[in-house]
Order: structure tokens, then sequence, then C-alpha cells
């Protein structure tokens, strides 16, 4: 079985605060790392490989910096590692991230493809579903728990908001994965003796399928307008009052703040 | 010269800082109060890799460097002493020498037991007549033909009630004085060997430092380590490799409280500022973090050496003395930046100074780093 794990290198946004003029990151001095939901995508990947012997391949879209998580989920046993990494890929959106990644998938042999549910810098959660699209795949998103069935399907637990969904998958198929539910391994002592003497595949626009004029800035019609920190919320109060004096409360309050 | 850490070594960084903070660090106040042995931590980091980080991969270990394993103690140290030191004990002074002195047959056998953290390993040189004094061994072992025939006990042994194998040195020729020293592999399990009473220590508590008894204890005779007559040679080189590990352990410790500190007085208001705002907390800090980075140095260094094949006895020497004397220091200052608070065990630094003490009594004390380096001067 041969498995493709999507992972993207974000700022750690614990880190991380927000130019209050230009309403962007502040980027400088943030570590970067792994997004969560894409590692907990890749435990899956690697827990399908140690009950079944899977292949898994990590892709990721970046900058060449980006080749240091690649190097960390080739040391917590991931197989290969290919990074798409090209100007003509810069300034794009969700769809044209999406198209590119999956321009790389069609050049590779997969059964599943594993993204993460969002990144926590854009929190879209579009990529997986479009690659999904693209590539014609079945997805299941929201994905805690998958297991291989002896018939080669995959049973897989689909956590929705009050409820979990039970589904079987025949054939390919994509799922995007919530970090909570899968609990990613350390990197092993010698996973990271061994990380930098395997290749990390880098590609160019020109090395997969695609059409140029569908990649990077020009194929994204998504763009961002402004973007700024939400306004903190005072925490709220908690009164075991009758109803009765619950009216009062409230239009003594609603009369402190002047609003009635 | 490159003060910078390699790849490899940064994305092991990542790694160990992340297990100390996630598995470590929510059990350190838990294993001190409890004098509780962190086993289950042990067993996490056997199936790591952690345990044979040093030790090559034809013998079950990571490949990795002396570099990269005193990374791990002081990380570990960082945020549980005791846990520095079960890694420490079992690495420096057990995996070392069966790797630096052992038979073939020997490194087969013991090295990836130890190296996946299903054996744990420990080191007994020290006796109630023979500390400092270590040439003053009073333990026998006795030729008995086809076995080893010990007598005697040990004291203060790091990891000793866990442990499944022992390095343990014993006179066989009482004549010949530190030459008449043998290094022998004994085995839990042993017959006549036991483990005797606990200590109960001032710091780290959940280290487990036991007494060894020998009662006409049977050792094969293939579990000699190196030629008879060597145990005093094997057992000063072994020392030399521990105290790198001990000098990461109290740098580990003195960069904990330093984070400690910092945090704290960031955030503790007195006569209306945070008292990281007065000059003399940050006078104070400034030399105690300088101290901090020049003991890193002396351990890198002595690391390095070690790594490269360079004789490093007075370099380890410099890095334990003075990596010790400064956790004391930034230990017991950080008791003092934080109060009354800091002398309770609201506060992890209350835990810190008192494991920091042993950093300069065990694996040779301060004085005898001094008898060391003043030897390699003065030779």
């Amino acid at each position: 079985m041969n498995i493709i794990v999507c992972v993207k290198q974000v700022p750690d946004t614990t880190e991380i605060k927000i130019d209050p003029v230009k309403g962007t990151l502040i980027r400088d001095g943030v570590p970067s790392i792994m997004n969560p939901d894409d590692k907990g995508g890749l435990e899956l990947a690697l827990r399908l490989k140690d009950s079944c012997g899977a292949n898994v391949t990590v892709i990721s879209m970046g900058p060449p910096q980006a080749d240091v998580m690649l190097r960390e989920a080739l040391a917590m046993g991931a197989d290969r590692a290919i990074l798409l990494s090209d100007r003509k890929f810069a300034g794009a959106d969700t769809l044209a991230t999406s198209y590119a990644l999956s321009g790389l998938c069609r050049t590779l042999d997969y059964d599943i493809i594993i993204a993460g549910r969002q990144a926590i810098d854009g929190d879209t959660a579009q990529v997986g579903p479009e690659l999904a699209e693209h590539l014609g795949l079945p997805q299941i998103t929201y994905v805690a728990d998958a297991k291989l069935l002896e018939n080669g399907n995959l049973l897989v637990h689909k956590e929705n908001e009050d409820s979990v969904q039970v589904l079987e998958v025949e054939g390919k198929c994509l799922l995007t994965v919530l970090a909570s539910a899968f609990d990613a391994r350390y990197m092993s002592v010698s996973g990271i003796m061994e990380a930098y003497n395997k290749e990390v595949e880098v590609l160019g626009a020109d090395k997969i399928d695609v059409e140029e004029g569908k990649l990077g800035l020009a194929g994204s019609p998504t763009k961002v307008f402004r973007s700024f920190p939400k306004a903190m919320k005072e925490p709220g109060e908690v009164h075991e009052v009758t109803p009765e004096e619950a009216v009062e409360l409230i239009v003594n309050k609603l009369k402190e703040k002047h609003i009635i | 010269m490159d003060f910078s850490y390699s790849k490899t070594e940064q994305l092991f960084l990542q790694m160990i800082r992340s297990f100390a903070e996630n598995e470590v660090k929510p059990l350190a106040a838990e294993v001190d109060e409890q004098e509780r042995f962190p086993l289950e931590t042990v067993e996490k980091m056997g199936k790591l890799g952690i345990m044979g980080i040093p030790v090559p991969k034809q013998y079950g270990g990571a490949g990795g460097t002396v570099q990269m394993y005193i990374m791990a103690v002081e990380e570990l140290s960082r945020v549980c002493a005791t846990t520095g030191v079960v890694l420490s004990a079992h690495t420096s002074l057990c995996m070392a020498p069966i790797l630096e002195h052992g038979t073939e047959e020997q490194k087969m056998k013991y090295l990836p037991k130890l190296a996946s953290g299903e054996w744990i390993g420990a080191f007994g040189l020290t006796e109630p007549n023979a500390g400092t004094d270590a040439a003053m061994q009073q333990t026998t072992a006795v030729d008995a033909g086809d076995k080893w025939i010990l007598n005697g006990s040990k004291i203060f042994i790091t990891n000793a009630s866990y442990a499944n194998v022992f390095i343990v040195m014993a006179m066989t020729d009482k004549s010949k004085g530190t030459k008449g020293i043998s290094a022998f592999i004994v085995e839990r399990g042993m017959p006549g060997f036991s483990i005797g009473k606990k200590e109960l220590k001032m710091g780290i508590r959940g280290s487990a430092t036991c007494e060894l008894i020998f009662e006409n204890c049977e050792v094969p005779k293939e579990n000699l380590l190196g030629a008879e007559g060597k145990g005093f040679g094997i057992a000063m080189k072994t020392l030399d490799g521990g105290r790198i590990g001990i000098a990461s352990q109290a740098l580990g410790i003195a960069q904990g409280a330093m984070d400690e500190t910092v945090k704290y007085t960031k955030e503790r208001k007195q006569f209306g500022r945070a008292i990281a705002k007065f000059q003399n907390t940050q006078f104070q800090m400034a030399d105690l973090k300088t101290k901090v980075e020049a003991a890193r140095l002396l351990v890198r260094s002595a690391a390095w050496k070690k790594d490269n094949g360079i004789p490093y006895s007075a370099d380890a020497a410099m890095a334990k003395l003075f990596a010790a004397e400064t956790a004391m220091e930034v230990t017991t200052k950080a008791v003092q930046f934080h109060g009354g608070y800091g002398y309770t065990r609201e506060y992890p630094v209350e835990r810190m100074m008192r494991d920091a003490k042993i950093t300069e009594i065990y694996e040779g004390t301060s004085e005898v780093q001094r008898m060391v380096i003043a030897g390699h001067l003065f030779k």
C-alpha cells in the first residue's frame, strides 16, 4: 500500500503576534513547525505502515526551508519526501496550492492520500478537500480513526460535532485528519541519524503534471483583503438566580453600560 | 571553530527538548516527592533509542555522538535531574566501559539489551572505605577455576535496584595495590549477589541509590572486563567519560533554574514593578547566564574531544568542576530570587537546589576534579 501525506511548514502560532498596523503575521524569530493536523495525518500513515507495511511518502509545497520539516517526517518514519519548490508556485491560494499538489500526486503511485484538516496559519481547511476534487477521489474529512480491513477497504471514523460516522471506503480515497485524534510519535534517535542521509526530492513546476497558468498568484482567485486580530471578549459571569432576579440583574447591567 | 549544532544535532535537540517538556517535566515533582524511580520514562526512552545514543548500530545503538548524548542529559536534567542521572549512569558508567574494554562476545551479549533500554546499567566502585580514595578497595574476587568468587559490598550505586548489569571493581591481588584491581560484568540474579539498603537522599530522590552485596557471588570466567589487574585504569577512564555526563546534568539543572527564574522575576511584582526590572536582578542574572554559557562551552568541548578521539580527562574534570559549582550557585540564587515561594515545593527551584548539590560530590568530588586538573597541569 502506498500512502501520500501532505504536510505544511507553518509558524508556531502559539508564539506569533500580528502587526497591528499592517495586519499581517510577524514571522521574524518565530520558529517553524510541522502543521499539527498534518503531523496527525503522518501519524495515521505511520500506524497503517506499522500494522500493514505501507510505503509512506510525505509531500509539501513551500520554500527550501521546508526541508527541515521533511527531515523531521523522515526521522519519524516516512520513507520518501518530496518538496515542490519553485517561484512559479509563489502567491498560491488554496486552489492553486491544491492544484499543484494534484499535479505531483498524478505522477506518484498511491492508494490513500492523507492531509491535515487545516493549517494553523491559514485555517481554511480547503486544501485537502480541493485536492480530492482535482484528483476525482472520494474524501472523508475530520477523520479520527482509520483501519485497514481484511478485504482491503478502509474503515474510517469521521468525527462530526455531535456524532461519529463509521464509513467503509473502497479504492483510492483522501482523508483529512485531526491532530487531536492522533498523538504523533517522536522522532527516533536512529531515524534522526538517518534523516540527512536520505534524499529530499525538490521538484519545480516543470516536473509535475500541471498547466503553468493555473499555478501561483496567476492561478489564485482568492485575494486576502485584510487580516486583523480579533478583540478579546471579556470573560462572562454566571449567576444562579430565579427568573425574576435574572430580569432585574440584566436590566441593571444594561443600565450600567448605558444601553438602556 | 564551528560552535553551531549540526543539522542532525538540531533535529535531535528538537526531539529531546519536546520529549523532556512533554514526558519528563510533568513527572518531576512526583518522582522527587515519592522517591520513585521513573521506570515508565526509561521505557519510553528505550523505545526512542535515547538509552543507546552513542552505541554503534552493530551493537543495537543509535550510532549517535557523545555530543548528542550529553545534549540529552542536559535537556532531561533541565526539567528532572533524576531522569538525567539515570541516563548518565546507564550510558557513561555501564555501556561505555563495555564498549571500550569489552570483548566482542561481551559487547554482543550486553550492549543490544542495554541500548534498547530493555536492561538498565549501573557501576560499582565506591565502598564505605573507598570513596575519593578509590584505590582502597576491600571487595575481593578470587579465581575459582571456571568462575570468579566475589565478596564485599559497594555503596551509593545509582540505578542499583532497577539495573540488570553492573560493572563492578574488585581486588584480584591485594599485594599489587591498584594494579591488583580488576573489573567484572555482574548480572542481576547471579548467585550470591543482592541489592542492599536504599539511601534516603537530599536530592535526585527518584534515582535508586543502593548498596550492592556480594556473598560468595559467582561470576562466570568470561565476565572479567578487560585484562586482570586493569580494573583501576578502566574505572578511572570510565569516570573521565562519566564526568562529561554529570557536567551536562549540572548544566541542565542550572539552565532549568535560569529558565524558572527569568519567568518568575518577569511575573512577580514588588514595589509596583516586576522584580526583573530591578538592576540587582538584572546584574546577578547576567552573571549567572555568563557562567551557564561558559559551563556549556566547557562541556561541549570535552564531548567534542571524546567524539574525536582526543584526550579529554582534564577537560572533563574542568567541565564537571565548573558546571557543578555553577549549578549550585545558580540554583541557590534562583531560590533567593523566588523569596519565600522559592523555599516551598510549589516552585521547582527548591528541588533544583537540592538536586544540584550532588553534582559537586558524585563521580569525583569538586576536590577530586581539582586534583585531576592539577595533575595534568604539573605532570
